[in-house]
């Protein structure tokens, strides 16, 4: 038997493997392919205050090992949420956790508070790194001064577990996790989308109705390793590794570089069942290696032999 | 209906014209029913260039044989390599998904609109009507003579009307300006193609009160509604192609 549970602060997760916000529905849009309970969590779509209908068409292109997308956040705000959503997934025997976001800190903070009062959400990931909203999202994981501010305000409206969700698009975003941590943030998941772009050669126009998106899939990979390399060794607090996680074998390169649990997302797109394979093949990499638990392999790159 | 991801064996591909064919699969267990107008999800292996899935129309289905069709035009990388595959070879697929057609009402006149590899949901909704007693003319449209694909299927279910863009073949120039729709009066239009095609029979249908139904083909990363980037904007707001559509009757569109 391998241990594959790790906590944030008090809050356990029965397995290292998430399902990354914005790749999942709300979770029964998986229904048919896994059961999420098996899952360490659900990380739901990006919440906030007001309905939003996000960005025109199109949002999507496709790019080598890769999609840029530019959503924008749409979803039906945190009332809908909250009378037709929460009472659907409360069903699942795992740890949900809202993706947060806002214009302003005022939002943040609002709909932190909100959550807050909702017992079966176990965790909010605060989203200060959409890089398709014009207001809010990555200008505050983009501005250490914002970030700190947001985080500080949203600490103090919520009192469970608080993920930040970084931006990559930082010159150093090894900052930006060190200040989020002192503003007590319990956790720091990592990394949101690449800014990127792409062109329709044939019509002769940006691929995005936004001209630039979010970069997501493989091709992120060997960058998202990388910060969460650097950012893992930088906290103390659990780090949650995400960008271009599609096998079992990627998940494992980010545990070995530190992170105390993975996100899987894009993946999803391209097999639904992708985060539980990820979990079934975590397991055996562990058994075979020897280790009776994942805290074995946490951060294992870093240790002196 | 749940949704479900299998393996499929290919048992033909069979090239129609330069740039279309049909793949015929063939079902490991029983496979599960499609409705006119649902789609799949298919995985395109060993494509360097082809990250996300393609989403594909169902053209036909043969239950008995547990086999049915995908009617493919070669656009880019992806669609190449499935035109590259053979009898034998495996195809994974999500299906079913979407909605579908809706049913005719009682003794309406039916038009069955396509214009290119937009043709692939119609032949399996026309082979429903037919069986639910209808006999829907078609109006096809196609670039040219070389770029039509035999319509001995389409004739065996109602009267085929054809137009070319060059006017090798049927009528000269886009569906919209066919004679038929100006001599014949039609209740219920299907039509998919693509959208200009599709907005130009959708304002037609407007102003002379056809009740008309359009199957979308949006850029689509997942198609089970996770991504929320194949949206069309409806009075209902921004919606999922994937899995409000593919099929939205034109009074819901914001076109």
């Amino acid at each position: 038997m391998v241990n594959l549970g790790f906590s944030i602060g008090n809050l356990h997760f029965k397995n290292p493997v998430l399902t990354a916000s914005g790749t999942c529905g709300f979770g029964p849009e998986l229904d048919d392919f896994i059961d999420i309970s098996s899952l360490g969590g659900l990380v739901v779509k990006g919440t906030t205050m007001e309905p939003r209908e996000g960005n025109p068409y199109p949002r999507m292109a496709e790019t080598p090992s890769g999609m840029l997308n530019a959503v924008g956040l749409q979803n039906k705000g945190i009332d809908n949420f909250e009378k037709n959503i929460y009472p659907v997934i409360s069903k699942y025997d795992t740890n949900i956790i809202v993706n947060v976001n806002g214009s302003n800190i005022e939002d943040y903070v609002a709909l932190s508070a909100r959550l807050d009062r909702l017992d079966k959400i176990a965790a909010i990931e605060l989203n200060i790194s959409c890089p398709n909203v014009k207001k809010g999202g990555m200008i505050f994981g983009t501005n250490l001064d914002s970030a700190r501010e947001v985080t500080r305000a949203v600490r103090a409206a919520y009192s469970k577990i608080l993920i930040v969700k970084l931006s990559p698009n930082v010159t150093n975003i090894v900052d930006f996790a060190r200040v989020v941590e002192e503003e007590g943030a319990d956790s720091v998941s990592l990394i949101n989308t690449l800014l990127g772009m792409s062109i329709d050669i044939a019509g002769m126009k940006p691929s995005l109705s936004t001209i630039t998106g979010g970069l997501s899939g493989p091709a992120i990979k060997p960058v998202a390793l990388r910060m969460v390399w650097q950012v893992a060794r930088a906290v103390k607090i659990p780090v949650m590794g995400m960008g271009g996680i599609m096998t079992w074998s990627d998940a494992v390169e980010f545990f070995l570089a530190g992170a105390a649990a993975v996100q899987v997302g894009t993946a999803t797109f391209i097999d639904p069942q992708a985060p539980v394979k990820i979990l079934e093949g975590l397991e055996n990499y562990l058994s075979q290696k020897g280790f009776s638990d994942i805290k074995d392999i946490v951060g294992y790159i870093n240790r002196r032999k | 209906m749940a949704k479900r991801i299998d393996d499929f064996k290919i048992v033909d591909n069979k090239r129609l014209t330069e740039d279309l064919f049909i793949l015929e699969l063939e079902g490991n267990d029983s496979i599960s029913e499609f409705k006119p107008g649902q789609f799949v999800q298919v995985r395109v292996d060993e494509s360097p260039g082809t990250f996300l899935r393609r989403p594909i129309s169902i053209h036909d289905v043969d239950y008995k044989r547990n086999t049915f069709k995908l009617l493919i035009q070669t656009a880019g990388q992806g669609t190449i390599k499935l035109s590259e595959l053979s009898a034998g070879d495996s195809l994974n697929l999500i299906y079913p998904l979407g909605n579908s057609f809706s049913d005719p009402g009682q003794g309406e006149r039916i038009l069955l609109v396509g214009g290119g590899v937009g043709i692939a949901p119609l032949l399996f909704m026309g082979k429903h009507l037919l069986s639910i007693g209808y006999r829907p003319d078609w109006l096809l449209g196609f670039r040219s003579r070389e770029r039509t694909i035999d319509l001995e299927d389409y004739r065996q279910i109602g009267n085929v009307f054809l137009t070319t863009e060059d006017g090798s073949a049927g009528e000269k120039g886009y569906v919209t300006n066919h004679s038929v729709l100006e001599e014949k009066r039609y209740d219920r239009v299907y039509c998919c193609g693509p959208d200009p095609m599709m907005k130009a029979v959708a304002s037609y249908c407007s102003r002379k009160g056809i009740n008309c139904e359009v199957s979308l083909e949006n850029l689509m990363a997942c198609g089970i509604g996770i991504c929320l980037c194949c949206i069309v904007t409806t009075v209902k707001g921004n919606i999922c192609t994937c899995t409000d559509g593919p099929v939205f009757n034109i009074t819901e569109l914001k076109w």
